[in-house]
């Protein structure tokens, strides 16, 4: 019965991404008729159609499925992790590494190299932010979550801080170039790294359902969980890793695309309940549609010119969470 | 069923019991009393492998209780803490957690039997008619129903209680005891339990320990235990010791200032 409910909500989940996906694939400047898409992908080749769909639609709605999925995922394995409903993937100070290091990279101009620094940058960055957290607070027989979250908080406030201060230095095109990456956008053309980003993101959700029921358990507390016969310490050096993982490389891949690792999990909770055996499997998918949607509409709303799709997450997610807040639908 | 010879541990460099020895038998209702800060809960979290020893050792069924695997001690050995978590989950999504250490390695849902063992568990403790209610929609008593329940899932032969009456009213208090007496009696269960209530624990336990500074200052039957001198020792305080007119079982009576000092008064005055 559960379990059927629960397949429910998945193959529900699945038809709404694939309506998103076809939808974000015909809608643009050059509209393109659904019934078009398999004919175009069967007959098309070569044709402008085929590539304005395949070579620059699917690559960013790929991306968009990887990292949608990923910070959400993120943020529901830290939600359970830290049992605080206000984490989120970007709370542990990664992305303040990411973003300094990119921004660093802007600044030194190794970004002239080409486009691939950006990412390289953002993962050392994050890479240095998640050793740093786990030699300060993870590797000791004990995890002291408290201690963990203090510090990467104030990773981030100190990350932030630098990299305003690189943007008080730098000339106005440097600075545009900061921004417009804080800013957050699946434009990325490399094909490998998307795939390397989808690949990921889908064996870390393997990782992470081995740890459903360690997840569920926690929900009642440590204590509770060892009593279980849960090992506490060794689940949450795996899930921290895991979710640190996922964050460094969302953010080094696309910049910081705010509130779906926040807005998804608590949305997908209402809906599905908090058994993780479902909310991680739910709020990968429920992330992927929410991005996708997202971007295809900063896509559109000022087309030929489009928004920042950390903009309309934002702007979206926010208002929808604080509607549904006062109606009560959000404990 | 437990061993806990020259048992030291604390929390950090702060020792909270040294060497202390008890001993509770198979289907033994034992029960852990003594002050606040007296090492109760310390002892109870010893027991249930939430903070190592710094000496001694603790014996499980004559094995090493840090050599049993968790799982394997989960499998034993269940505990129910003094609050329950408040957690949005029904009663009995939260009843069939308690099925974890029992799942198979790639086990990833319930199976039938999980869900009749924990069905069984929730008959037991009266709290099948609350299976769908959310948690943290229960009353105190309600909720640690529902956590006896979970304990019992796990199918343990020992049961490790943390004060589970308190914030509860007397019919509670009651309705708590007695359906732990009847799982000592049914199940054959051992139950070993923290309480602050010197009567409750007169009147259920088979034999209690009376805990001071970290050490076991007396431990017997309620009977050999509860004297006023050795409580009045222990607490500093001026008690009555009667008996419970009923089970015949000690009762202990607290005396106030007021009725000390007319007392002392009349007895100066020599009346």
């Amino acid at each position: 019965m559960m379990v059927t409910r629960w397949m429910l909500c998945l193959l529900g989940l699945m038809l709404l991404l694939a309506v998103v996906v076809l939808a974000s694939l015909s809608l643009g400047i050059a509209g393109i008729p659904v019934t078009k898409l398999v004919s175009i992908f069967l007959h098309g080749r070569g044709s402008t159609e085929y590539s304005i769909v395949f070579d620059i639609r699917l690559p960013r709605i790929l991306l968009g499925m990887a990292i949608g999925g990923s910070l959400s995922l993120a943020g529901v394995i830290l939600q359970g992790m830290f049992r605080n409903p206000l984490v989120e993937p970007y709370t542990l100070g990664i992305s303040g590494g990411a973003a300094l290091g990119v921004s660093l990279n802007i600044v030194l101009g190794s970004a002239a190299a080409g486009r691939f620094t950006f990412p390289v940058c953002g993962s050392l960055g994050a890479g240095a932010v998640i050793v740093f957290l786990y030699f300060s607070s993870v590797r000791k027989s004990m995890v002291k979550l408290q201690g963990l979250l203090l510090n990467g908080v104030m990773i981030s406030f100190i990350a932030s801080a630098l990299v305003m201060l690189l943007m008080s230095l730098s000339s106005t095109e440097t600075l545009h170039g900061i921004v417009f990456w804080v800013m957050g956008s699946l434009g990325e053309p490399d094909i490998a790294l998307i795939t390397l980003m989808l690949g990921m993101s889908v064996v870390l959700l393997a990782v992470a359902y081995f740890f459903c029921h360690h997840l569920n358990a926690l929900a009642l507390g440590e204590d509770e969980a060892r009593h279980l016969g849960i090992p506490v310490e060794r689940t949450k050096k795996v899930l921290f890793i895991v979710s640190a993982v996922l964050t460094g490389f969302c953010v080094s891949v696309a910049g910081m695309i705010g509130f779906v690792g926040l807005v998804v999990p608590h949305f997908m909770r209402r809906i599905v309940g908090h058994d993780h055996r479902i909310l991680l499997g739910a709020s990968f998918l429920a992330g992927a549609i929410f991005l996708i949607f997202c971007d295809t509409l900063a896509r559109l709303m000022i087309a030929p010119s489009e928004l920042p799709v950390g903009v309309i997450t934002g702007i979206a997610g926010g208002s929808v969470f604080m509607y549904a807040l006062s109606r009560g639908e959000v404990r | 069923m437990l061993l806990v010879k020259g048992l030291s541990c604390g929390y950090g460099r702060k020792t909270v019991i040294s060497a202390m020895n008890v001993e509770v038998a198979e289907g033994e209702f034992f029960g852990v009393i003594g002050p606040n800060g007296s090492g109760k809960t310390t002892l109870l979290r010893a027991l249930s492998r939430a903070i190592k020893p710094i000496r001694g050792s603790i014996l499980l069924k004559g094995k090493e209780l840090w050599d049993i695997p968790l799982a394997d001690v989960a499998r034993q050995a269940a505990v129910v803490s003094q609050l329950v978590p408040r957690v949005p989950m029904t009663v009995e999504e939260f009843v069939l957690l308690g099925r974890i250490p029992h799942f198979e390695r790639m086990q990833f849902v319930e199976s039938a039997r999980d869900i009749e063992i924990a069905h069984k568990s929730m008959a037991l403790t009266d709290s099948l008619r609350l299976k769908d209610r959310p948690m943290d929609q229960l009353s105190g008593g309600e909720r640690q129903l529902a956590q006896i329940a979970r304990a019992l899932a796990q199918e343990p032969k020992l049961l490790l209680l943390d004060e589970p009456t308190a914030h509860l009213d007397i019919r509670h208090q009651v309705v708590i005891m007695d359906l732990l007496k009847r799982l000592v009696r049914e199940l054959k269960l051992t139950v070993v339990m923290v309480l602050h209530d010197l009567n409750l624990a007169s009147e259920y336990c088979d034999r209690v320990a009376l805990i001071s500074d970290g050490q076991v200052f007396k431990a017997g039957t309620p009977a050999e235990v509860l004297d006023y001198q050795v409580i009045e020792a222990v607490y500093q305080t001026v008690v009555v010791v009667h008996k419970n007119p009923v089970s015949g079982k000690p009762y202990v009576l607290i005396v106030s200032e007021d009725e000390l000092k007319k007392n002392r008064d009349a007895y100066t005055r020599g009346t």
